[in-house]
């Protein structure tokens, strides 16, 4: 079987400006030998859907600290499936309350990561729903 | 941290197991100066809490002005002597609550600010003579200042003696948080404006507070906290004085916000070495005449990175220690985060919590009672001693990058503060970096915390731009335009924009009009993406 490397798109929708987060989850993605690739602040959901098809990512991971992860992931999730991207692994880590969690599973957001998760949580879970 | 038998501090210091008075005498000796004398290692003023505790300043602000009026009265109700105004990220980021780009932003992690009639509203019933009032804004601190002193005026307050600050340390955005608009050589201009206004019409107003907080929130030691906010104020002074100031005429309102998480005896060195340095620059390497431009003036606070999720009631006693470690430090103001801030916004009892454990201090153990209580201690001044060396290291990589404005624009700080992070998280998990109830003492019974999530008000979003909207109607739009075209010459010109500011916000031109103006002319940060 031959191994290609999973691509990674790390994101930061919105204007939240947090980012030390999303750049410890690029460090940990680069050292388990993902393809990774990180977008910068304040990225509307536009430039991130546009961004993860030019390049091809298999995993689309979004970074949102300011509360504001249920409208920015319902607007992502719609224009996801309008670009035809509704099919690549999607997950959302940031300050998510418990209760919010299972709505944006059901949205589409596979993995949901509360800020107490662990890097290499998130790196299996890649591995394992992203081959 | 311990490395086999070893204890190192975060900045990178061993520990020993005892100190003795050859250990002060090895690392340099002690500061025999008293407090109120230069260098000011003990603390700034001769008498300190004796004369005037600390002031409280919790972090408050949320969805609108109204909302944030009573959160403000309630906190002067019980005690709090300063105010810190905490607003969204449409605001900080200069975009009007109606703009696309605010989108599920309004009023959710503080509050919203379009127009001068926002202010009206928060600060309605509050003497702004007899409270300090702390403005958390950065990328439109200019703005927001100008509102600021666009209200008092209307109150007929006199200028002169108004005081107040404003975070506006735009630098430290760049390397974290990133609430940052324009690029890295404007941004700092505007700054410059701020102090040059500020120090011919507002004199007693801290236009600027460098925060090494958040470069230390972002992963960097305590050492490089303060070695990088000492950079950064380097920065803008050099700034000023470019313009012909005079030294004397604005270094004494520069003031900082450092961060209290971690050991307590490396914080509180941290603190008094960063005293003595800080002075050095000002009034060896800048020679400044008035020894009150050397002051180190502070609000220390927060310690955010070092709350947990895990057992947040926890956060309670870490709050405690923390608010400690600001009172041995002889901070002038102190703000503590909330238990439940790794949540939500604070609820009012949690914000109480904090305030009480701040008046505990003062108030019941003793705090206030003397200066310096840990000064003389072998222990404290010889780390003293050792931390100020690992300041001047941590300034002198940043003079091997070619300066902070270049490190900041290039992303090389960005970068290495990045990387301390990594290797923090990579800590946490190892259990190498302690943290109780997450990797030691863990709680299996995977109970659920007993925290109120604060409501995000859904409909108050609408309620702010129809608001917006009313006030877009109501205001005299020829003026409004003409106050616009000015702010845009003036910027053009290269003049300062302060007075167009204050003439714009006055005839209620929005938060995202004027940042669009200042765009126009000076363009958008480009964030270098470096690992």
């Amino acid at each position: 079987m031959t191994t290609k490397k999973i691509k990674v798109l790390i994101a930061k929708p919105g204007l939240d400006g947090h980012d030390v987060g999303a750049k410890v989850v690029v460090r940990a993605m680069m050292e388990a030998g993902f393809e990774t690739i990180y977008s910068g602040l304040r990225r509307t959901p536009e430039a991130i859907t546009q961004q993860a098809r030019d390049e091809g990512v298999d995993v689309i991971g979004l970074s949102i600290l300011s509360g504001s992860h249920k409208p920015l992931c319902e607007k992502m999730r719609q224009l996801s499936i309008q670009g035809g991207l509704e099919d690549k692994l999607w997950i959302v880590g940031g300050n998510i309350p418990e209760d919010d969690r299972q709505y944006l599973q059901q949205l589409g957001f596979l993995g949901v990561f509360p800020t107490e998760a662990r890097l290499n949580n998130i790196i299996e879970f890649i591995r394992e729903h992203a081959s | 941290m311990s490395t086999d038998n070893k204890v190192i501090n975060e900045s990178g210091i061993e520990i020993k197991t005892l100190y003795t008075a050859e250990d002060i005498e090895q690392s340099g000796g002690i500061d025999q100066s008293r407090s109120g004398e230069a260098p000011f290692t003990r603390g700034i003023h001769a008498e300190m809490y004796r004369k005037r505790p600390f002031t409280m300043r919790q972090y408050t602000g949320f969805a609108n002005a109204a909302e944030t009026n009573e959160r403000f009265l309630y906190l002067i109700a019980n005690g709090q002597t300063g105010l810190n105004v905490a607003f969204d990220l449409a605001t900080q980021c200069g975009y009007d609550s109606d703009a696309p780009e605010a989108f599920g932003e309004v009023g959710r992690v503080g509050m919203a600010v379009d127009t001068l009639k926002d202010f009206e509203i928060a600060f309605d019933g509050i003497d702004l003579e007899k409270i300090t009032v702390s403005l958390t804004v950065n990328g439109t601190a200019a703005i927001l200042i100008a509102m600021y002193l666009a209200i008092a005026e209307k109150r007929g307050y006199d200028l002169a003696k108004l005081r107040g600050t404003a975070q506006n340390d735009i630098l430290k955005e760049f390397i974290g948080r990133g609430t940052w608009i324009f690029p890295v050589e404007p941004s700092v201009k505007l700054v410059a404006d701020t102090i040059e206004y500020c120090a011919e019409n507002v004199p007693k107003y801290s236009p600027v507070s460098v925060c090494g907080y958040h470069i230390r929130e972002s992963g960097a030691t305590p050492a490089e906290e303060m070695g990088y906010a000492f950079c950064i104020a380097k920065a803008y002074t050099d700034r000023a004085l470019e313009r012909g100031m005079d030294i004397d005429s604005f270094a004494g309102r520069l003031s900082y916000n450092f961060n209290i998480f971690g050991n307590l005896f490396e914080q509180v060195a941290k603190f008094r070495a960063g005293r003595r340095h800080w002075a050095r620059i000002i009034l060896d390497q800048y020679g400044a005449k008035d020894p009150k431009s050397g002051w180190l003036r502070m609000i220390a606070g927060g310690g955010g990175f070092g709350l947990t999720i895990e057992q947040p009631e926890n956060n309670i006693m870490r709050g405690a220690y923390y608010a400690l470690v600001g009172a041995l430090s002889g901070a002038q103001t102190m703000a503590l985060c909330c238990y439940d801030e790794a949540y939500t916004i604070p609820t009012p009892k949690a914000q109480r919590l904090s305030l009480r454990t701040m008046q505990l201090l003062t108030e019941e153990i003793g705090l206030a009672d003397t200066v310096d209580p840990l000064g003389g201690s072998y222990y404290v001044e010889t780390l003293t001693n050792e931390m100020e060396d690992k300041i001047v290291e941590a300034m002198d990589w940043v003079e091997s990058q070619g300066g902070i404005i270049k490190a900041v624009s290039e992303g090389v700080i960005q970068a290495k503060v990045s990387e301390h992070a990594f290797q923090r998280q990579k800590d946490l998990e190892s259990g190498a970096y302690r943290k109780v109830g997450v990797n030691c003492y863990v709680d299996e019974s995977n109970e659920q915390p007993d925290v109120e999530l604060h409501p995000y008000d859904e409909d108050g979003d609408r309620l702010q731009r129809e608001a917006l909207q009313q006030v877009r109607s109501d205001r005299n739009q020829a003026e409004v335009d003409l106050c616009l075209e000015t702010l845009r010459s003036d910027a053009q010109a290269g003049r300062n924009v302060m007075n167009a500011l204050v003439s714009a916000v006055k005839a209620y031109a929005s938060v995202g009009e004027m940042t669009s103006v200042l765009i126009d002319v000076y363009g958008h940060y480009d964030e270098p993406i470096r690992f």
